[in-house]
């Protein structure tokens, strides 16, 4: 298993070099000029000099090691030094924000939590919510709930959060004023009313993102519930006397979390991707803003960076579900 | 020896299509979810031609209206018609739909089926896969849209530029889920004995992908198909809702429900119209897919 899981870790080092270069190729194309903005009266040759500034003098292939530096080697230096009061980072360039001038992972610092408390509570809402939906519409197949489930995980799929998120705020602000418009992320929780108030801006974009985890999960539960429910260890489980509720709240319910469990790691990256619509939508200011905000302004480091921690995250997850589905399942051993 | 006079059939002989639009009909979600796609792809491509208002027709004096007679669905702020609207962006969404489906369909299929064919190209197609996989799909568009958008539309205009850059974009970020289950088929029926009798008379590679595996492997094709044109209307109307897709007054669902959500707070109820659109497509080509799914599977059909 360690073999295993050291491979793994080998191998996702070239995926993600390739995802970066991907991406750098990509802006390498990029028709903006980060100079546009300067006023005419400004001579060509000072103008040259402020793109040598930002770092735009070089060929490409220099840039890009520059950027991975940068990324992989002066960003940790720079979190190290911040917990630590150390001071390796001393002195070396960071990535520089086009936009606002400024290193572009302390404007990440300042908008992650944001993202981070939104889309990791939408995401535990909506397994809480899936996995009993998942558990109980398997035991009673084809029954009224079964069948009421499998149409409403069918209309999670199908309604996409730039629907709900607008449907909701017209239900439940507009119409019934109970939540707040706009989230609002100056707001500071300091005694239980503006707690209270936090948990009501909270309440629609957690709801909305909750759906389609909702859907999604309680329809692998009940997939895999229904795989283990009618196997041999489950009748010998009950020839045994086991109470039924200890047949499937234990004997089947542990095992058919094992893929369960793999699909909720893999789901995550792409609850953040699903998070930058509904930022946009709820006017959350957290990463996915300052994504579509960098690609407007053409604030091409910025963009790159977040770009590819996204796909760093993805990288991520997949190795932890691959790993975790190794360790949970001892049937399945990869070396 | 058994008596031979009994084994006539009873029915007459027919296909396997028939066989598969006997289980198709069956299944009464799959039935319902192609009436109503079938009823929405009419009434946007043949609705405007009965509908007098032009969707761009601009009437200032009667702008946001509620729904009347004349305007069934209402007028936004510059008194266009918004069924007009509705009709005409259906058009673009499921066009955009159909046509990011179809080139994701055939890059999946071709990589699929030449990774399950040919042993040696196997292992670099599989990771290319791997790779595309592991890319952030949708802010890796979003880039895109940024980059591309000037250029093309420079080039061949801006409706038509945005459409191929859309299309192109969609179709190269979504091929993977096809490739993989279209390999994985494709590596089961080389074991079969009908591809070694082929074999055995020296049909060549070409003959045999095209007249022995892919026949085979056209359900899988098809059930990602219908998954393909739901995940396709989805990414395009999330584009466009983000403002990085069509241009603003050209109409599509996602457009739409963009300009209604910046009229939220006076005219909540324009939300309403072009969301339904999406997910009722969205919706009805999942069933289609589902019951497609089912009746393409031999071992369910005929249950």
């Amino acid at each position: 298993m360690l073999t295993f899981t050291i491979r793994r870790l080998i191998l996702a080092i070239p995926t993600l070099l390739f995802i970066s270069l991907v991406i750098f190729l990509l802006l390498e194309l990029a028709p903006g000029d980060p100079m546009a903005q300067v006023p005419l009266t400004v001579p060509p040759e000072v103008k040259e000099k402020m793109r040598l500034a930002l770092g735009l003098g070089e060929p490409g292939y220099i840039r890009f090691y520059k950027w991975l530096v940068q990324f992989f080697w002066v960003e940790p230096q720079v979190l190290f030094d911040h917990m630590f009061g150390t001071a390796f980072s001393e002195g070396k360039l960071r990535i520089i924000s086009w936009q606002h001038r400024g290193p572009v992972m302390d404007v990440v610092v300042e908008r992650l939590p944001q993202t981070l408390w939104v889309v990791g509570l939408s995401y535990i809402v909506g397994i809480m919510i899936a996995l009993p939906i998942g558990i109980y519409s398997a035991y009673k197949q084809y029954s009224m709930f079964d069948q009421a489930g499998t149409f409403i995980t069918m209309i999670g799929y199908s309604i996409p959060p730039f629907f709900t998120g607008p449907l909701v705020i017209v239900l439940f602000s507009v119409n019934l004023g109970w939540f707040p418009f706009i989230y609002d992320t100056t707001h500071e929780v300091v005694d239980w009313d503006s707690f209270v108030y936090q948990l009501r801006q909270m309440i629609m974009p957690v709801m909305v993102l909750a759906l389609q985890t909702t859907a999604q999960i309680s329809r692998y539960m009940r997939a895999s519930m229904l795989d283990n429910l009618n196997q041999d260890y489950v009748r010998t489980a009950r020839a045994k006397g086991l109470s039924e509720k200890v047949v499937v709240l234990v004997h089947v319910l542990r095992n058919s979390m094992i893929p369960v469990v793999t699909v909720i790691a893999l789901g995550l990256p792409a609850i953040f991707g699903g998070a930058i619509i509904t930022e946009q939508v709820f006017s959350v200011n957290g990463i996915g803003a300052q994504l579509i905000g960098a690609i407007q302004a053409n604030d091409l480091p910025t963009v790159q960076t977040l770009t590819f921690m996204f796909a760093f995250l993805i990288v991520f997850f997949n190795l932890i579900a691959d790993v975790l589905y190794g360790v949970l399942d001892p049937r399945i051993r990869y070396d | 020896m058994t008596d031979t006079t009994n084994t006539e059939p009873t029915t007459p002989p027919h296909s396997q299509w028939y066989d598969v639009w006997h289980q198709f009909k069956a299944h009464k979600g799959a039935m319902l979810g192609g009436i109503v796609f079938l009823i929405i792809v009419f009434g946007v491509f043949l609705g405007p031609l009965l509908w007098p208002y032009d969707a761009t027709y601009i009437d200032i004096r009667s702008r946001n209206q509620g729904p009347s007679f004349a305007h069934p669905f209402g007028t936004d702020q510059l008194g266009r018609d918004l069924l007009a609207r509705m009709m005409a962006g259906g058009q673009t969404s499921i066009a955009v739909g159909l046509t990011a489906m179809l080139l994701a369909l055939s890059l999946g299929s071709f990589v699929g089926i030449v990774a399950g064919f040919f042993k040696k190209l196997d292992g670099p197609l599989m990771r290319l896969t791997d790779l595309f996989l592991a890319l952030p799909i949708l802010p890796l568009l979003l880039v895109m849209m940024m980059l591309f958008r000037e250029p093309l539309s420079s080039a061949v205009g801006p409706e038509r530029g945005i459409f191929i850059l859309i299309v192109v974009a969609i179709g190269i970020t979504s091929w993977m889920p096809t490739a993989r289950i279209v390999r994985g088929d494709v590596l089961a029926l080389k074991e079969r004995e009908f591809v070694l009798a082929a074999r055995s008379i020296g049909t060549s590679n070409k003959n045999m992908i095209t007249r022995h595996i892919l026949p085979n492997v056209l359900s899988p094709i098809m059930v990602s198909a219908t998954l393909g044109i739901a995940n396709a209307i989805i990414t395009e109307s999330a584009l466009s809702f983000l403002g990085l897709g069509f241009p603003p007054d050209f109409p599509t669902w996602g457009r739409l429900l963009n300009d209604a959500v910046q009229y939220l707070q006076d005219y909540p109820e324009r939300v309403f119209w072009p969301g339904l659109g999406i997910s009722l497509t969205v919706l009805s080509v999942n069933y289609l897919g589902d019951g497609l799914r089912d009746a393409l599977d031999p071992r369910i059909r005929g249950r």
